[in-house]
């Protein structure tokens, strides 16, 4: 594997080894479990995922824990992999998921050195290949790969062709409109589970169509790449901030963001993993959060009326917004955890409230 | 949280011997302790029977007893030191319970002497079987099926109802001293037998067996805000049945995935607030079923413990360091 600036890295492939010739972004992830939920985490679309911790597959892979139907990741890299899984509930090995989603598995890789790398230089573009030996072939491959800024993978990354209506868990307390941008599947059942019936529609759907379905509140989806990039879904949003309560989650907090005028950068390596601690400014505790985002809302940007609700205490950075006059709230973490901590649940609870006493207002 | 300028004095109890079976775990986080609290400008009163641990050298406390470790040693040092308040978490069992000790004799009122870290309440808690498994079911988890006994007898009609194999625990000992598994009657008789000998309060616990099923141990912090982390989670090799202490363990759990371990993370954060521990690190041992999601609250020690000084080297955090400057509202 070379790196755009030249780094290379070797080892050897576990699965997908027919896959030749892989290019994306490197990131690193710092989870220790979860990570069936991390590679088929749409946010990773496309992205060369590379995990810290040093034995991966140890449980194997379990159906249901999936967060989409297939692997997102363009390829995997791992110090270790564990080909004798041990779980009751485990029906197939991380190789043989990666090889049926044609996905590049490499092991051996020095990941400590590789992340190191990463932490003090920057998320880079990266080519991994079975065949191509030459560091300086491969590294301008690297350089010719898209860069991250300015890319929007999130518009087209729906797999729906039209609304779909998956209804609350027991009684309904409310109907949402999720706009999907490459959403999390534990997000539509945490939602579900505490009676918000969710209308999935495409991230794209303009704010006429979203408000002509009369729901009691929106939701913004995750999803990969810049949201700088996104002009249309954040002129949408637009339409729809103060005729709806609105709550976003990671790229639907900074397209929420910019829709209320803050600015959006990418960070140096972004927040990868599941032990993230944020301070709630409202309660004073701190909760840890599950994170996987490289782009965040630019604090000094915020202008008078957006409210700072969360700050990552690792590097300050802002975790979450409120519009209070707008009922529109969003977060840069992942209260759906998948992998993570669950310690953020209260969000849902939150948003499925305000909905529900916007149902019985109407 | 603001550091507690209402105390100037503190106590600490170290572990005493170290015996065949047990390392230097008390002796590394008491030292710890002692070094924390110092840099804190706290004075420390240090009580220990062992003069061959690093915590008894001298520049590590302010007085320094090489005594005994007894209630009537211990109530005639507070005469002498009076000292504001007594952490009596980072000594292991042996420093629990004199605790409690000296509490029940009424010494801790009589001087004044406040118990930091835990309270007896929730020292209680923890340690008494029938008062942890009420806890635990008040806060929907579950415990092995048991009860406690006072006579061999009792223990036979017990068999009668959850079957055998059976794990015979003696409450308030050190390292699981005592406790012994039964397949049958005679093992069950022998068994309870001597495990009233060795509890200090003549009395067992008789439990279902979860031998076998997969055993994993969470390191949790709290502080005085009530904000929780788990520093590790520990998986042992070993299945239920082989002690921690003679286990392999690895840190962290191997065999759980995301969701499974989530349930445990869960599980332990409403344990240590059930319980009450205010501040520091606490151990929580759970048993999960090999074949399913069924998993059951082995115990908890409401104290930094021997698993804490691997998980501590295990992750480069210093459990028992943070704990006691928790303990004061540093940090907090």
């Amino acid at each position: 594997m070379v790196l755009e600036d030249g780094a290379s890295f070797t080892g050897w492939t576990f699965a997908g080894g027919e896959a030749g010739e892989v290019s994306g972004e490197v990131v690193f992830t710092t989870s220790m479990v979860g990570y069936q939920e991390t590679l088929t985490d749409p946010s990773y679309r496309g992205q060369i995922l590379l995990f810290t911790y040093p034995l991966i597959g140890n449980y194997g892979i379990i159906p249901g824990d999936e967060e989409s139907p297939k692997v997102q990741a363009a390829a995997v890299l791992v110090r270790e992999y564990t080909p004798h899984y041990s779980n009751w509930a485990s029906e197939l090995s991380l190789a043989a998921l990666l090889e049926e989603n044609g996905v590049l598995g490499v092991e051996g890789i020095d990941t400590r050195a590789l992340t190191r790398h990463l932490r003090d230089k920057g998320a880079m573009r990266g080519v991994i290949s079975t065949v191509e030996r030459d560091v300086n072939v491969l590294r301008e491959k690297a350089n010719a790969h898209p860069k991250m800024v300015g890319l929007d993978l999130a518009s087209s990354i729906t797999e729906l062709s039209e609304p779909v209506l998956l209804p609350a868990f027991g009684e309904e307390r409310g109907r949402v409109i999720a706009l999907d941008y490459g959403v999390k599947g534990s997000i539509y059942k945490e939602l579900r589970s505490r009676g918000a019936s969710v209308l999935a529609m495409p991230g794209s759907t303009p704010a006429s169509e979203v408000l002509a379905q009369e729901p009691d509140g929106v939701f913004l989806s995750n999803g990969p790449g810049d949201p700088a990039a996104l002009n249309e879904a954040v002129t949408n949003l637009r339409g729809v901030l103060g005729e709806r309560p609105v709550f976003g989650i990671c790229l639907g907090h900074q397209i929420l963001g910019l829709a209320l005028g803050c600015e959006t950068y990418k960070m140096p390596f972004g927040h990868h993993g599941a032990n993230h601690p944020v301070r709630n400014f409202s309660t004073g505790r701190i909760e840890i959060t599950s994170q996987n985002h490289g782009f965040a809302v630019r604090e000094e940007s915020l202008p008078a009326g957006v409210e700072m609700t969360h700050r990552n205490l690792y590097d300050g950075t802002v975790e979450g917004l409120a519009s209070p006059s707008l009922h529109a709230w969003s977060v840069q973490y992942h209260p759906e955890s998948s992998p993570g901590p669950r310690d953020s649940g209260y969000l849902f609870d939150e948003f499925v409230e305000e909905i529900s006493e916007k149902k019985a207002r109407a | 949280m603001a550091r507690r300028d209402d105390i100037e004095s503190i106590l600490i109890i170290g572990s005493g011997p170290i015996v065949i079976g047990q390392a230097a775990e008390f002796d590394y986080s008491g030292t710890q302790a002692c070094r924390a609290l110092r840099d804190e400008g706290y004075r420390i009163i240090l009580v220990n029977s062992n003069p061959a641990t690093i915590m008894t050298d001298p520049e590590l406390a302010d007085a320094t007893y090489v005594e005994p470790l007894t209630a009537e040693t211990v109530a005639e040092i507070i005469r002498r030191e009076r000292p504001d308040a007594l952490l009596p978490t980072l000594g292991g069992q042996t420093a629990l319970n004199l605790a409690i000790e000296l509490h029940e004799r009424g010494t801790l009122d009589e001087y004044g002497v406040e118990l930091l870290g835990a309270s007896v309440s929730s020292i209680r808690k923890a340690e008494d079987r029938q008062l942890f498994r009420e806890a635990m079911e008040r806060i929907g988890l579950k415990v092995p099926e048991s009860r406690v006994v006072n006579r061999v007898e009792e223990a036979l009609e017990l068999a009668r109802y959850i079957g055998f194999p059976l794990i015979i625990r003696p409450s308030f000992t050190l390292g699981g001293k005592g406790g012994a598994t039964a397949h049958d009657p005679e093992e069950l008789r022998r068994a309870v037998t001597d495990g009233l000998d060795a509890s200090p309060v003549r009395s067992v616990l008789v439990e279902r067996s979860v031998i076998g099923w997969k055993e994993f141990e969470l390191e949790v912090m709290r502080d005085l805000a009530d904000n929780v982390v788990i520093i590790c989670s520990i998986e042992n090799l070993d299945p239920m049945g082989v002690h921690t202490g003679d286990s392999i363990t690895v840190a962290p759990a191997q065999t759980l995935s995301d969701k499974q371990y989530q349930t445990l993370r869960n599980a332990s954060i409403r344990i240590i607030r059930e319980i009450g521990v205010q501040t520091g690190g606490s151990n929580i041992q759970f048993a999960v079923d090999p074949e399913g999601d069924d998993f059951y609250v082995i115990e908890m020690n409401p104290r930094v413990s021997r698993s804490s000084a691997l998980a501590s080297k295990a992750t480069g955090f210093p459990i028992a360091k943070i704990a006691a400057k928790l303990a004061v509202g540093v940090l907090a």
